[in-house]
């Protein structure tokens, strides 16, 4: 009994030692095994008087006790450091790339067409498509175009008999609409036109985005308003200055060109703007009534506004495209820059 | 519509700057396009007199002139020009002017004898427009030693204004002035136009066979004219400042009154005519050599001025070559007339001639001003070429003239459409400025429309006007109100948008081609395809509608390989155009594109190139989107544009939807693209109609799975081999893998192994296995039976 502090500092020491599991389990069975020298002083208890066998028996015990604290909490300590040995051996160059499929991207008209729809299904209008291949009434009549109207000579028409045409606007959608669907009317009509026009600043396709309010009571005033609104939302400005200037459209009456303040140079005058400080980027106005006549709309009862807009134009300035072109050659180093 | 700033302030002059004042013209919806000086800058040029003139001592091409430049003393120069002559008025550079360019004037020596200015051409004055070589001759009532700046009044601006097609009443300084003063709130002075007194009885027959295009003509004969004076220097500036070239007195000043007045006039050599005027249609083919040298053929829709021989002009758009002013003609005949609008719109354009005469013609001209204009055009003629008038023939048809009603504008319509409501004062005001009389009622205004605005006939424009005056800037904004309503929404549909996302996360890039394309390229690549040509194409590589998207893709593709860019990922959404005009259908297209290495190169990547199962594993990725993938099926067909053993048609229910495949060689070899490339499109119609999910009880029962490895024929093909399978594998097949398709060591030549591993669970209890067992027994068999396969041991 008189060795039990030196055998617990012994096997204290031999615990420290052990520098995996394996060896500390040899520890453990050494001193606390069926045969340790710690079972074998427990089981020689019996050799003593019954008065010292308690007060033995306690010692014995605690020192026990002791030492499997000790192991388990080396245990412990080996795990985490075999844990640790291995996150060691595991570890990788994570700033190598990740494996897989590139993202593609969408076209930057695709974007702002996009961009534009959502902006107005937000307020309650509805996204309206239509054929390409239109009729002249469509396209023209319906829009109060009669044939040999010098406004016909403001779109450079193609042409693939007398009455057949690429639409050069998408207004031939609003008719249609109009034609099929009772007011309130609230659409805009994104899509592919078409003109005859081929240069540094023109291509003979492009895109428009047009869009129609039909109801009672609609005003001037709402139009000004839904294009403010619009174009500020469009350029994320808030303080965007937005001028109407009095224009002609055979379909609307009043009718308006939009222009607002350069976003290049801000107003102050840039080769963009022609240093004027002003973009023009829409057109809009008030329906005709003639157009409400050829579409079937009373145009006593309901009042209505139009506008159309360039989507290559707006994209330009928006991402600051400086070649209208580009937008057509599919170069996947323009494209890819959209991603 | 371009014009002389200094002209156009004779008759209005608002207290503004050029450039205020072109924001004013813009503003009032008359689209100023440029303000440019109308001569370069330059200081110190004095208007001269060459008053000797001698050769050069050393040098044959120089003179050496003596010029009096009003100072007194005669100024040595040397002049190289070899138009230079005593008696000449000229443009001097005094030592110290300062030319274009920033270019002085010093005193200078050629070939050793002094020069002290220089003698200018126009050019060198940056006036170059419509003038001679050499120096410029000025008239000979140039007033010695005054500035010549000022005396030319060269700070002076040219407005170019862009007009509507609307507003043909602005194609005059008269119409413009009209404008200025209504936008600036300016006083308006019109020139007085006094009638000339006619010197002698002669008139020349006049006789209108169409009144309804032409219901006034006037014409009038001068006598003895001298046609070979010259244009005044001031009428040849306004001319050359509104970018017209000076020809000749006659023509000069019909171009004058057609830019002061509005209205296009012309001018005949009298006695050039047979008989009499007659306005009529030309005859069917009747042949006209115009003054431009063309020669054209008319038709019966043509109205033309004639005499009693043959047709002498077309009306309103030119002049014909036979009967023009000539260095000869001795007497004219002028000529003012209003043809209306549908008398013109369009027939210039049919003969490939655009004139200043057809552009305000097919716009409206002012037919109260033809009179004024004649009249004018006498008066200005007459001091220029001398000459004696006749009195003025007048044909005229007063119930075909335009006629321009009164227009109603209800108070509660303007202020309703305007969303304001603007003062009596006002609006009286706004109408009296545009020369519109008004008298207001209760509830309305009554308004007379002035000769001039062809453009004003309904309430609308009158709503317009007022805006327009009143300034739209000034106009209220609001926010359009509406009610509240849901709209449907389809649940079961995708929107395309989503299609183009998908394509996008695949790695895709999107294209935008043009709908047009070449006819040879869509010839190479479906060849059987029809779709409509266009009339009159841009360029015949833009000329047909595409029948397919793949010609558009396969261009894009090729402009990448042309840029070393060796992975390509497209595709496109839109229409394409199948059948001749009259059957044409336009379906929404969807398509795509992949060539080059299947990875995108990097550190872990192979380097296979994409073959077949990469474009349709995207496709069944993309048509499991609308959750309905077991409708579709691939089915082995062939394509012209296709590899005839690597194509397939997509189907959805049957219906023949779509084709997938590679690009054939033989086309690929024609276009010199090397690698291999793969090609899909897709109606969008099916694509977008998908479905709502529905739920079906989750099983709490084990499922059960077996794998069973068949060795078929190599040309056995799977997908009728697996529905076979699972049509006889019972209700409790949940799920079915085709995990291993092997062909090589194990397997005889000729052979495939194909593994599947089935899966079943019931809904409601514990499948047993002699019930397993029945269902592989039945599967077997169908197999073997169906498609010779024996079961893999």
């Amino acid at each position: 009994m008189d060795h039990l502090p030196a055998l617990v500092n012994e096997a204290k020491a031999a615990i420290a030692a052990a520098e995996d599991a394996q060896a500390l389990d040899q520890v453990r069975v050494r001193f606390l095994g069926k045969k340790g020298e710690i079972t074998a002083l427990l089981k020689g208890l019996g050799q003593l008087s019954p008065e010292e066998r308690p007060a033995a028996g306690e010692r014995i015990n605690e020192a026990k006790q002791a030492l499997q604290q000790e192991l388990e909490h080396r245990k412990q300590v080996i795990e985490r450091s075999a844990m640790q040995a291995r996150l060691e051996a595991e570890r990788i160059d994570v700033t190598l790339p990740g494996r897989g499929e590139a993202n593609g991207g969408l076209h930057p008209v695709t974007k702002t067409l996009e961009r534009i729809e959502s902006l107005f299904q937000h307020i309650g209008f509805e996204v309206a498509v239509g054929p390409e291949i239109e009729d002249d009434f469509h396209n023209f009549e319906a829009l109060n175009i009669p044939a040999h109207h010098p406004a016909r000579g403001m779109a450079d028409t193609f042409y693939f008999d007398a009455t057949r045409l690429l639409r050069t606007h998408t207004s031939p959608v609003q008719v249609r609409t109009m034609q099929s669907q009772e007011p309130p009317i609230r659409i805009v009509c994104p899509g592919r036109v078409y003109r005859s026009d081929s240069d540094l600043t023109h291509t003979p396709m492009f895109h428009q985005v047009e869009g129609l309010l039909v109801d009672e009571g609609v005003s001037f005033a709402d139009l000004k308003g839904t294009i403010a609104d619009f174009l500020q939302a469009f350029f994320e400005r808030d303080d965007l200055e937005v001028r109407f200037r009095p224009s002609y459209f055979p379909f609307t009456e009043p009718s308006a060109e939009v222009d607002i303040q350069c976003v290049m140079c801000q107003g102050a005058g840039c080769r963009v703007c022609s240093h004027s400080g002003w973009l023009e980027v829409m057109g809009c106005g008030m329906v005709h009534p003639a157009v409400f006549r050829h579409s079937g709309v009373d145009a006593e009862r309901y009042t209505g506004f139009a506008f159309g807009m360039g989507a290559e134009r707006l994209a330009m300035l928006r991402y600051g495209v400086n070649d209208l072109r580009l937008f057509f050659d599919n170069d996947l180093r323009f494209l890819s820059q959209f991603n | 519509m371009k014009f002389s700033e200094a002209w156009l302030r004779e008759w209005v002059s608002p207290a503004l700057d050029t450039q205020a004042l072109a924001d004013a013209i813009t503003m009032a919806g008359l689209e100023v396009d440029a303000v440019e000086p109308v001569g370069a800058i330059f200081q110190g040029v004095i208007v001269a007199e060459v008053v000797a003139k001698s050769q050069h001592p050393d040098a044959d091409k120089l003179n050496v002139c003596q010029v009096d430049d009003g100072s007194g003393e005669p100024v040595q120069v040397v002049c190289g020009a070899p138009n230079v002559d005593i008696g000449q008025k000229v443009p001097f550079a005094r030592v110290g002017a300062v030319l274009p360019e920033n270019f002085k004037i010093k005193k200078a020596k050629l070939r050793g004898v002094e020069s002290r200015g220089m003698i200018c051409s126009a050019s060198e004055l940056g006036l170059e427009e419509g003038r001679s070589e050499g120096i410029y001759v000025l008239p000979q009532d140039a007033p010695v030693g005054e500035d010549f700046r000022t005396w030319l009044q060269l700070d002076d601006h040219t407005i170019e204004v862009d007009l509507t097609p609307n507003r043909g009443d602005c194609l005059s300084l008269r119409g413009m002035a009209r404008e200025v003063g209504c936008v600036t709130g300016t006083q308006v002075v019109e020139p007085s136009i006094a009638p000339v007194e006619a010197r002698h009885d002669a008139q020349f027959p006049v006789a209108v066979s169409d009144e309804e295009r032409c219901p006034r003509y006037l014409g009038r004969i001068i006598r003895d004219v001298d046609v070979t004076a010259s244009t005044p220097l001031w009428m040849q500036e306004r001319l050359r400042r509104s970018g017209i070239r000076s020809i000749d007195p006659a023509v000069d000043v019909t171009n004058y009154v057609m830019l002061e007045l509005g209205q296009p006039m012309h001018a005949f050599d009298l006695d050039a005519l047979k008989g009499g005027i007659e306005v009529r249609r030309a005859n069917a083919d009747e042949r006209l050599t115009l003054l431009d040298g063309q020669e054209v053929v008319l038709n019966e829709d043509t109205l033309v001025i004639a005499d009693q021989d043959r047709a002498l002009a077309i009306a309103g758009v030119m002049g014909g070559e036979a009967t023009g002013v000539t260095g000869e003609t001795r007497n004219l005949f002028l000529e003012a007339a209003y043809f209306s609008p549908i008398a013109v719109a369009g027939k210039a354009r049919d003969f490939g001639l655009h004139t200043d005469a057809s552009h305000r013609f097919e716009r409206g001209v002012d037919p109260e001003i033809t009179r004024p204009a004649m009249e004018r055009a006498t008066e200005l003629l007459i001091a220029i070429v001398g000459g004696s008038p006749g009195p003025i023939t007048e044909v005229m048809q007063p119930a075909h003239l335009p006629r321009r009603p009164d227009v109603e504008l209800r108070r509660e319509r303007l202020s309703a459409c305007l969303g304001v409501r603007l003062s009596d004062e006002e609006i009286q005001r706004i109408f009296q400025s545009l020369g519109m009389a008004s008298t207001a009622a209760d509830r309305s205004w009554h308004v007379q429309i002035p000769s001039w605005r062809f453009d004003v006939s309904i309430e609308e424009d009158l709503i317009e006007e007022v805006a327009r005056i009143h300034g739209y800037n000034r106009l209220p904004v609001r926010r359009p109100q509406a009610r509240l309503g849901l709209t449907t929404d389809d649940e079961a549909s995708l929107p395309l948008r989503h299609l183009r996302r998908h394509m996008v996360s695949r790695g895709y890039q999107e294209a935008v081609t043009y709908s047009f394309v070449s006819p040879d390229l869509q010839a190479l690549i479906t060849p059987d395809a029809v779709s409509p040509a266009l009339a009159n194409p841009i360029s015949s590589d833009m000329s047909v509608m595409r029948h397919s998207l793949f010609p558009g893709l396969i261009k894009a593709l090729m402009h990448n390989l042309n840029r070393q860019q060796h992975r390509v990922r497209l595709f496109e959404a839109g229409l394409v155009f199948q059948g001749e005009l009259d059957e044409l259908v336009q379906t929404p297209m969807f398509g795509g594109l992949i060539c080059g290495s299947r990875d995108v190169e990097g550190w872990s990547a192979h380097r296979d190139s994409v073959d077949f199962y990469d474009l349709k594993g995207d496709l069944e990725s993309l048509v499991a989107l609308g959750g309905k993938a077991d409708e579709w099926t691939f089915v082995a067909a062939t394509h012209p544009a296709l590899h005839p053993g690597r194509s397939a048609q997509l189907c959805r229910d049957g219906k023949v939807v779509g084709w997938l495949g590679a690009l054939h060689p033989g086309i690929r070899a024609q276009l010199d693209i090397k690698p291999e490339v793969y090609v899909f499109e897709v109606e969008q119609a099916a694509l977008t109609q998908g479905a709502i999910p529905q739920f079906k009880p989750l099983s709490r029962y084990p499922e059960v799975r077996r794998d069973l490895a068949f060795v078929v024929k190599e040309e056995v093909e799977i997908a009728p081999l697996v529905d076979a399978i699972r049509s006889r594998a019972g209700d409790w097949l949940t799920q079915w893998q085709l995990f291993d398709v092997y062909q090589g060591k194990g397997v005889d030549d000729g052979d495939k192994s194909v593994a599947l591993g089935l899966t079943w669970q019931h809904p409601s209890r514990t499948l047993n296995d002699e019930e397993i067992n029945q269902l592989i027994a039945d599967v077997v068999e169908v197999a073997q039976v169906r498609f010779g396969a024996k079961l893999r041991s």
